[in-house]
């Protein structure tokens, strides 16, 4: 029970400051790592988003050790695009991918640790035709692959 | 009911982990029947935990399919590991599933 009007205000207070921890995310934190940054999804251009990512690096063209499969040539349904990627690099950290005509470039980006085979499925919506970019980081170096992907219905909306 | 789906398959020594979880992933361009956009609601961020040591953590965006399905192999995983995949997304929203290799 609450008895005096102080102990009504300080619990109050108590409360108030309970959930803004819980809706800033403080309590998540230690879950979450590797922080979702907004800026990176949002820019809305090819040669930004490479630039805001890479920062300059050199990223070396259509490597064959990046494969990309299960990538259609043609894709009936742009909302549903199943891609795999596997390599041989050994030591990678990352994988990017990018559908360079989307409104927004970035797809997705995937940390693995060493324990990861380099592996990895997904399944992408594409707006329209578009080249799908393939970019790996391994041992500081960055590879790049690009595939083009023919869109008939595209699967973003607008 | 837990949006997330694990399977797990043992392949020459390594595993193969593969996931689908329901989500709706709105990216905010598509709209409804008034014609009004459908605000964005998509996973941002997913990560897999093999024995509560992190091993894959991925950010994605909108533009990733309805109800994502994703798959990864380990280079390890005994029977008797547990696999736990965990996402939140954009409105805070977060959901997590242990698995047991069998």
């Amino acid at each position: 029970m609450i008895k005096s009007r102080r102990q009504f205000i300080t619990k109050t207070l108590a409360l108030g400051a309970y959930g803004i921890t819980i809706t800033t995310g403080i309590l998540h934190s230690p879950i979450v790592a590797a922080k979702w940054l907004k800026q990176r999804f949002i820019l809305s251009d090819y040669d930004e988003t490479i630039a805001h990512l890479f920062n300059g690096e050199t990223l070396i063209d259509n490597h064959n050790k990046i494969k990309i499969s299960r990538l259609p040539n043609v894709a009936e349904n742009g909302a549903i695009v199943p891609i795999k990627i596997s390599s041989q690099f050994k030591n990678i950290t990352k994988i990017y991918i990018l559908v360079k005509n989307n409104p927004h470039p970035l797809s997705a980006e995937f940390e693995i640790s060493p324990a990861v085979e380099a592996e990895v499925s997904a399944r992408l919506k594409m707006a329209k035709t578009s080249e799908v970019v393939v970019i790996v980081e391994a041992d500081g170096k960055f590879y790049r692959r690009f595939k083009k992907v023919k869109v008939s219905i595209g699967g973003c909306g607008g | 009911m837990s949006s997330i789906k694990i399977r797990t398959k043992r392949l020459n020594g390594k595993t193969q982990i593969r996931t689908l979880i329901t989500h709706p992933m709105e990216n905010g361009r598509n709209r409804d029947e008034h014609n009004n956009f459908i605000p964005a609601h998509h996973i941002q961020e997913l990560w897999v935990e093999h024995n509560k040591i992190k091993i894959i953590s991925c950010n994605m965006a909108g533009s990733i399919s309805k109800n994502p399905y994703f798959d990864f192999l380990l280079k390890a995983g005994e029977i008797g590991d547990t696999v736990t995949i965990s996402w939140i997304d954009n409105l805070g929203q977060s959901d997590t599933k242990n698995h047991i290799i069998k």
